[in-house]
């Protein structure tokens, strides 16, 4: 199987590759859009083969790196690939979130389609290859990289205000890839090795972890995002098509999280025990504070943003209550919100797609004319607020009690969270689908179509599956979650 | 067939009807949706019976049948599992029975609605989650049928979703219910680091361990048993309709009249007393816990004694008297009487759901009227309602012969808990005592809001529309007692008329439990019989001899809730019959008392003020100042500028620019990159 991880990753590229060279036999003006969809959907859903198939031969009793892949590459830096128990997962979400985007894009993605598959599929292998990645040049080329499709998509196909939002975010993130990449050079300075299995044994300097843990942070931070800079993502969401934003909300954002348990917790120990109260603090004003904010948004799609930074704050506190219930909560709180935010974008789009709005206002009463898009939208709503029966409260219960282990404080103030996220998730709830259909525009709107229907399928079964079967996750995260926080335990002397 | 293989089709019998309906129900048509989830529900409790009769009369041993693993992460396991003893053997025939006996009422209740494979769909759905909630065996299948009925009914009080007062009511409801599921989530998160389990079994058998030791929370060292138990108990609060989480539930009589019935008097809002006595063995070493319970559950009872008596609603006077009622259960638990509370929780069932029910039969025989000051008179065309209400009312006020030891089926549940508090007050004095006064008491409110509704209603002079005058005092607050069933009457000057069969029968077989469920059972419950037929399933503790000493009350004791029945009796009598038109005057010279009883003591205006209106500012100062002002003014504020700038005026060329952006970004990215290795092979 050795060789199947580039597979995956370079699948889509080579899709987006024959994309190109098809387009360049011909004016870009001309047809050829059917088949760009096409062709982008069937590279993803090979891609999604290939990941159940990898799946599939994976060992999830084995903590380490699996699939290994060692490459040399230039001046000491390595091409090496691998995946564990903790990675593989986003792996495969990524796979499996990418074909819904390009169905989700179908006929609302009507200008340069060629172009946006592309930039799709690239950012797919991009995606990918951040989740793959074993060694931190290899990791860092992905994971800024990984900008630059996002950042086109939302400026290309996005809204009104969309060079704005682009902007903002591509600032946002690069001020966090600077201190990250200083932190880059510095630990291959110290260490002598950019291979991260080689560095997650390496003992930096307590002061240089210090720094190092601060670096990354700034970039995981702003990735996640965590408050106080989390004020890009609202307008991101907004600005950018569904399907940009399905992908944002499902995957990038995750990408923080990842981050933090594969670099911060094993590389930077210490620095992280030191730090958990910040971490803990920003979470918790997060799930507050943001939770608050969404309750007065006027716009859907921002509401929902403000919701995924809430529940982002769930995450962090997770990975550093630094114990397994809590770390295997926020892993599963990322895939978790990786399904239902999708979906809840998705449901956006739905009616977006129909009335070219977002305004709350404009809504009201669709359970009318809209009954199967009410029962979907209530299924994601409550997987939203955490309800048992669906995957968002496994991750919640997970991450609060870990972190109430490590501060009762924390787990209190972050319980307020289930309270709020029913205030702002229901009341939107009640604003666009119950009540009267007053607004005399939306008299004819239609109810989901089958291609909208088929789309929302894999998401529903997920969400309820993995609500009732959480150890789907659990039986794949548990063993290097286990060795992750036993090295943990021995770097820091418990 | 095994006891197991029963609940699997107990339990799983209404969870297919629910999908069944819900999925195909628009296919199927609204009678085969209705006919297979009732055929189901009355499966369900024809098995429960079966099982509850083996578990009373033929020595069926307790078991948990585990079925599937739910979340399994290092010593934190639960399973999805069904759990049999005393508690949930009583659990199963109360849900399930009044379940179906909802069922086959809202067949004639609800034959004009057009969604009705949806609403059997949610009410098999309800039964359901109540039923995994009653046969938990660890904490987390207990808060998954805890939040799952929670969502039916939000799903049911929002029911008429075009209506805005039942989609706030739905809203209110659960979130309401999730203010108390933040404390029960965080008890289950205690409960788990202090016991290393989440398994009520583990958990029981270290007690010991634990009893008497300090728990470190937010920053104080509390008594580690009642810091668990108190936390619990917040859920409780919020899911029973407790005193300061109590507000949701009259407003939740938006939902169409058999899921107050069912949900919001005999099954749901009870779980939080169930879960109390659930957890006995917790509560009996937790003596601080146990006295808030006991206060709460007072307090409760008495206040919500006293708003029933102001308000005119028929369903909302019922929806005061459950909540009081609940009172009475919670101080029957804290004061270590959790078999009488169980007892009054199984009594309740049948003579509230009773009294629902036949209020619904008068809403629909009224043509969908609920305000009580339009009715009377109405014996003489429900004849079969007014009888099966009056038995309800008996039933209710705890009507009995102390002497005989013969009475209706509240009377032996309900004294049990007044002699009980007695007891407690007697041994222990304090907040039991408190409790005692306040049973008393109680025990006359409810005497006098249960006549007056049953008098407001049925006797005197008919006020309805075409036989006088309408009662018509208070038009400002009309809007509050509008809240009717609406399914399509308008209201003209019809002649109220008796339901139909499919109506009247199951409120005939609730008649039967009322009248008998208390003196069939009294001493399995709480009688001789009671360790024999709880078999574990309740723990009392070895100081805890309330019960003992309960049986011993003086006779005054025994005598004094009749007493005070009888006052109350009396003075409805007083007012509403021999004075009619008294309580009409007394409520328009709107009096200081009068306002704060008809006005609920303030709350929803209170929590408006606060809560609500708090949030709402909170979120406006974080949107408009927190992140518009301070963090996107001054974090990124040089570059934002900037940008916003450039977008504003790229935002009008071709995105091509873009192109560009991206191309040098890329650019410099690989630059530093170039550079970054350079430095290090140097």
């Amino acid at each position: 199987m050795t060789g199947i991880l580039s597979l995956i990753t370079f699948a889509p590229a080579l899709g987006a590759a024959l994309l190109l060279a098809l387009r360049a036999g011909r004016p870009a003006s001309v047809g050829g859009d059917g088949t760009a969809r096409w062709i982008a959907l069937v590279t993803s859903l090979v891609t999604l083969g290939l990941c159940v198939l990898l799946m599939m031969r994976f060992d999830a009793a084995n903590p380490g790196f699996q699939f290994v892949e060692d490459i040399p590459w230039f001046a000491g830096i390595h091409y090496r690939m691998g995946v564990d128990g903790i990675s593989i997962l986003f792996v495969f979400l990524t796979a499996f979130l990418t074909p819904i985007c390009i169905a989700a894009s179908w006929t609302s993605v009507d200008q340069r389609v060629t172009s946006y598959m592309v930039a799709f599929l690239l950012l797919e292998t991009l995606v990918i290859g951040v989740f793959c990645a074993l060694d931190l040049v290899l990791f860092y080329t992905f994971f800024e990289f990984g900008l630059a499709p996002m950042f086109l998509i939302i400026g290309i196909w996005g809204g009104k205000r969309r060079v704005y939002a682009a902007f903002k975010f591509f600032l946002y993130t690069l001020l966090g890839s600077v201190l990250m990449l200083a932190a880059v050079l510095a630990m291959i300075g110290a260490s002598g090795t950019s291979s991260i299995p080689d560095l997650m044994a390496f003992r930096f300097e307590p002061w240089m972890q210090t720094w190092l843990w601060l670096a990354f942070f700034a970039s995981f931070a702003v990735k996640m995002p965590m408050w106080p800079v989390h004020t890009w993502l609202p307008d991101a969401h907004v600005e950018a098509p569904t399907a940009g934003s399905v992908i944002l909300a499902g995957i990038l954002l995750k990408m923080g999280g990842y981050g933090f348990l594969r670099f911060s917790l094993p590389m930077f120990p210490d620095a992280s025990q030191a730090f958990a109260p910040l971490v803990f603090a920003l979470s918790a004003i997060a799930i507050i504070y943001t939770s608050l904010v969404a309750f007065r948004q006027t716009d859907i799609k921002k509401l929902i943003a403000y919701s995924s930074v809430a529940h982002m704050g769930f995450v962090t506190m997770g990975i550093f209550s630094f114990n397994a219930i809590g770390v295997q909560g926020a892993i599963f709180q990322m895939l978790s919100h990786g399904v239902i935010s999708g979906a809840l974008f998705l449901c956006v789009g739905v009616v977006y797609d129909r009335m070219h709005t977002r305004e709350i206002a404009f809504y009201g009463g669709l359970v009318k004319r809209m009954p199967v898009f009410a029962a979907v939208f209530l299924l994601f709503t409550m997987g939203n607020v955490g309800l048992p029966g669906t995957s968002g409260f496994v991750g919640e219960i997970m991450t609060l009690t870990g972190v109430y282990f490590s501060s009762t404080w924390t787990a209190v103030a972050a319980s307020t969270g289930v309270i709020l996220s029913a205030v702002y998730a229901l009341s939107l709830y009640r604003r666009v689908v119950l009540g009267e259909m007053t607004n005399p525009a939306l008299a004819e709107i239609t109810d989901m179509n089958l291609r909208e229907m088929l789309i929302f399928a894999p998401l529903v079964i997920a969400t309820l599956w993995l609500g009732f079967q959480p150890g789907l996750i659990f039986n794949v995260t548990a063993s290097s979650v286990d060795g992750l926080l036993d090295a943990f335990r021995t770097a820091v002397g418990h | 067939m095994t006891a197991q293989a029963l609940l699997l089709i107990i339990v799983f019998g209404p969870l297919a009807g629910a999908l069944i309906a819900g999925l195909f129900g628009s296919r199927l048509g609204a009678l085969a949706s209705q006919a297979v989830t009732t055929g189901l529900l009355v499966l369900s409790a024809v098995l429960s019976w079966v099982v509850f009769a083996q578990w009373t009369w033929g020595g069926l041993e307790p078991f948990t049948l585990t079925l599937a693993p739910f979340i399994h992460v290092g010593e934190f396991i639960s399973n999805w599992s069904i759990r049999l003893d005393g508690l949930s053997a009583v659990m199963l025939v109360v849900v399930t029975t009044v379940s179906a006996l909802v069922h086959v009422y809202s067949w004639g209740y609800m034959a004009e609605d057009p969604s009705r494979p949806r609403f059997f769909a949610y009410l098999s759905l309800f039964t359901f989650a109540m039923l995994a909630l009653v046969t938990a065996a660890d904490f987390m299948q207990l808060f998954f049928g805890w939040e799952g009925v929670g969502l039916a009914s939000y799903l049911l009080i929002g029911f008429w979703h075009h209506k805005d007062s039942a989609n706030a009511a739905a809203i209110k409801a659960f979130v309401v219910n999730r203010v108390g599921d933040f404390g029960f989530a965080l008890g289950i998160m205690t409960v788990f680091w202090m016991f290393g389990s989440i398994q009520f079994a583990d958990v029981f058998s270290h007690i010991d361990e634990i009893a008497g030791s300090k728990w470190r929370f937010i920053g104080y060292d509390w008594s580690a048993v009642d810091l668990a138990c108190g936390l619990l108990f917040i859920g409780a609060m919020g899911k029973s309709a407790q005193f300061f989480l109590h507000t949701w539930l009259p407003d939740a009589m938006e939902g169409p009249t058999p899921v107050s019935a069912l949900i919001h008097a005999a099954t749901m809002v009870t779980a939080g007393v169930y879960m109390v006595c659930l957890l006995s063995p917790l509560f009996e070493v937790a003596p601080v816990a146990r006295d808030i319970v006991t206060v709460i559950g007072a307090v409760t009872a008495l206040f919500a004694a006293t708003v029933g008596l102001a308000q005119n609603d028929i369903k909302r006077v019922i929806a005061y008297s459950t909540c009081s009622q609940l009172g009475y259960m919670f101080f029957a638990a804290g004061v270590g009487a959790y078999q009488a509370a169980m007892f009054h929780l199984f009594t309740h069932a049948f003579f509230k759901a009773l009294l629902f029910l036949g209020a619904g039969s008068v809403i629909h025989g009224m043509h969908h009227e609920q305000d009580m000051r339009r009715m009377g008179g109405l014996w003489r065309y429900l004849p079969v309602t007014y009888a099966v209400m009056t038995i309800g009312t008996l039933a209710i006020t705890g009507f009995g012969i102390p002497g005989l030891h013969l009475g209706l089926s509240g009377f032996y549940s309900k004294d049990t808990i007044i002699e009980a508090a007695w007891a407690a007050a007697n041994t222990h004095g304090g907040v039991a005592a408190f409790a005692f006064l306040v049973s008393l008491m109680a025990a006359g409110l409810t005497a006098f809001y249960s006549w007056r509704l049953a008098f407001m209603t049925f006797h005197g002079t008919p006020k309805w529309a075409g036989e006088g005058a309408h009662g018509h005092d208070d038009p400002a607050h009309a809007h509050d007692d509008h809240a009717h069933d609406d399914h399509g009457h308008g209201h003209g000057a019809h002649t109220p008329h008796e339901s139909p069969v499919s109506m009247l029968g199951p409120i005939v077989i609730l008649s039967l439990g009322a009248l008998a469920a208390g003196y069939v059972f009294v001493d399995k419950f709480v009688g001789e019989g009671r360790d024999a037929f709880w078999r574990g399933a309740i723990v009392n503790g070895p100081a805890n001899k309330v019960l003992e000493h309960a049986h011993h009350a003086p006779t005054w004791v025994l005598w004094a809730p009749l007493v005070v029945s009888a006052i109350g009796f009396a003075t409805a009598w007083y007012v509403y019959i021999a004075n009619e038109g008294m309580g009409a005057r007394l409520a328009a010279r709107k009096g200081p008392v009068w306002s704060l009883l008809y006005n609920k003591w303030f709350f929803d205006e209170l929590y408006q003020a606060t809560f609500v209106r708090g949030a709402r500012l909170l979120g406006d100062l974080f949107w408009k100042v927190g992140d518009q002002k301070i963090i996107d003014g001054l974090g990124p504020d040089g570059v934002s500028a900037v940008s916003y700038a450039l977008g504003r005026r790229t935002g009008q060329l071709q995105t091509g620019y873009l192109y560009h952006y991206a191309f040098v970004m890329l650019l410099g990215v690989a630059g530093l990159l170039t550079f970054a290795l350079w430095a290090w092979r140097a």
